[in-house]
């Protein structure tokens, strides 16, 4: 499948900010202090910029309201909805905690599960999906929930460093749940990659019984919509050095450097956070584009892709 | 409405297609484009039409597939390799993921006859239909921003303003070999039916569990090179020649 950028960009970014939210909803932290109220500006900053940016490959997205109508049978408009409705608790808690520095248990617990039924929608997007066998796992939205929940966790740890209080528990935590989602997204890779396809041109054409298909001749001599959003091919072995990569730079480097931040503690522990922080998003980037490029579509068993 | 008609639909309008006939030219490609960029909905926009680098939008596309049995590489061992066209568009399938993944309702079936619909106007371009489809039937248009796909020439087969023998898809109309037929395959006694049991009419990926509708008719049995190896030797033997041949092979003997 093609990684269109703004797809990934949606994908990391509302993630990340629902991680965040779901976190902040849980009270672990100080709701009085500075960078607690500047985290829940800054998730919903993020929710609304990825929102946004899943917009910018519509076709038409000045009739975007439209998908809100469909919950009963689409997984894109059930996110759609629940985005919104999310917005709610989630506004009136970072209200409270801006404007009066208080923390709402009730609204903050609605507003963290709100998030997880969120994310799980957006990954059932793609996990429901028969014709992209890579996705179509239970393993998918997994993975989706649990790097939200330790993006979320790490960028708390952040608030919690510079606020000073709670940061302990919040970066062992972070620990835990960032070696938890990786460990996931390995038993996701080694499932796409011990994969025996679903379809084959040979059952793509029927033909199977008369020997072996392989296509002769395309319809077309360019590039069509299909093979240009579908026929997306990276090189096994680039795959493999990157998700080594991912796991290195978005797992390992934010292990050892919120092991630091615990240990050093003090001033060295804020920036050790903020770096364990954009390594994890760093390699979360690339997890994600990784999601899309390895994908293979059963319609290139019409393309000889 | 997104979710898919609950019963099954009383009609299953349909084509069959017969790998066995089609020559690869092409004609319903032309034909299809043709009728739908003038009809149903948005116009199928093609882009950089004169440059080195056009594409553009299709509802019906053939692919050519070059079948080898086992061990057919060597020739005369096995069988041989053989080129089957293979025509392709939207199945409208029973079971339609591309019905039930669209956010907005645009992308509908028919309770009456089963035919997989987009309504344009309602289509925010998001893709994902095309994304659930395993088969490659739908295209975005790039000019539109909408969603396109086979119609079945819905806007042909219940036309009466048309001659009856036009009340067909514009693709089965155009087929100069006849591969390409519609009808209801809801109906056992139709000609389509009856072709399907005859033929052992089958599905594309039935592991996809679409259920599609159209149906696809084996290339038959081919009569091996070597089986028609006689009448390539006849050029050089005149024995049996007859008539105006005799009299000719004398002659040209004798110069
Ligand atoms: S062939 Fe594709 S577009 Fe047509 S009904 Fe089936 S899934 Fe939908
Ligand atoms: S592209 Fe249009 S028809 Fe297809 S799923 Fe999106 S809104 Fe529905
Ligand atoms: S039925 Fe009509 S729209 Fe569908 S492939 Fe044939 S000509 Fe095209």
């Amino acid at each position: 499948m093609h990684p269109a950028f703004s797809i990934i960009l949606f994908t990391t970014l509302s993630g990340l900010g629902y991680g965040l939210a779901a976190v902040l909803g849980l009270g672990l932290l100080d709701a009085s202090t500075l960078s607690v109220k500047l985290a829940h500006l800054g998730a919903l900053a993020m929710i609304a910029g990825g929102l946004l940016s899943s917009t910018l490959h519509l076709g038409n997205p000045q009739r975007a309201w439209r998908a809100l109508s469909q919950w009963r049978s689409s997984w894109l408009s059930r996110e759609g909805v629940m985005a919104i409705a999310t917005f709610l608790p989630l506004m009136v808690s970072t209200w409270f905690a801006v404007v009066e520095g208080r923390y709402l248990p009730v609204v903050g617990l609605i507003g963290s599960v709100m998030c997880g039924i969120t994310v799980y929608c957006t990954a059932m997007i793609y996990a429901s999906l028969r014709s992209i066998q890579a996705w179509n796992t239970g393993l998918t939205p997994l993975c989706y929930l649990l790097f939200a929940a330790a993006g979320g966790l790490l960028l708390a740890t952040v608030g919690a460093f510079v606020s000073g209080s709670g940061a302990t528990v919040c970066a062992i935590l972070a620990l835990i749940l960032v070696a938890v989602a990786w460990i996931a997204k390995h038993a996701w890779w080694n499932r796409l990659r011990t994969l025996v396809p679903l379809s084959t041109p040979e059952s793509a054409t029927g033909l199977g019984n008369i020997g072996h298909v392989r296509l002769f001749e395309r319809p077309h001599i360019n590039d069509n919509y299909l093979t240009r959003e579908m026929g997306f091919k990276v090189a096994r072995k680039h795959a493999l050095k990157l998700s080594r990569l991912a796991i290195l730079v978005g797992g390992v480097a934010p292990i050892v450097l919120l092991l630091m931040a615990i240990f050093a503690g003090g001033a060295a522990a804020v920036p050790a956070a903020v770096l364990a922080a954009l390594c994890y998003a760093l390699g979360l980037v690339v997890e994600r584009w990784l999601f899309f490029a390895e994908a293979r579509h059963a319609v290139m068993n019409y393309y000889g892709g | 409405m997104t979710s898919l008609p609950s019963l099954p639909t009383p009609k299953k309008l349909g084509l069959v297609i017969d790998l066995d006939v089609c020559v690869g030219c092409h004609a319903c490609v032309i034909s299809c484009k043709e009728w739908n960029t003038g009809g149903y909905g948005a116009a199928l926009s093609d882009q950089d039409p004169y440059g080195a680098e056009v594409s553009g939008t299709f509802l019906n596309r053939i692919h050519t597939f070059e079948v080898v049995p086992e061990g057919g590489q060597v020739i005369g061992e096995a069988g041989e390799a053989r080129i089957v066209h293979f025509p392709k568009s939207c199945l409208h399938c029973e079971d339609a993921p591309c019905v039930t993944v669209c956010p907005t309702g645009a992308s509908y079936k028919r309770a009456e006859d089963g035919i997989v619909l987009v309504d344009e106007s309602k289509c925010i371009g998001c893709g994902l239909c095309a994304w659930s489809c395993a088969y490659g039937a739908r295209e975005m248009d790039l000019a539109a921003g909408v969603m396109k796909k086979c119609t079945l020439c819905v806007d042909r087969v219940y036309n009466e303003t048309l001659k009856e023998i036009d009340r067909v898809p514009s693709c089965v109309r155009t087929c100069p070999a006849n591969a390409r037929h519609y009808g209801d395959l809801a109906d056992p006694g139709s000609e389509v039916s009856r072709m399907v049991a005859e033929r052992g009419g089958y599905d594309l990926m039935p592991e996809q569990g679409t259920r599609p509708t159209n149906k696809y008719l084996p290339p038959r049995p081919r009569k091996p090179l070597a089986a028609s190896a006689g009448s390539a030797v006849l050029a050089e033997n005149t024995d049996g020649a007859k008539g105006f041949f005799a009299w000719l092979d004398g002659m040209l003997d004798r110069i």
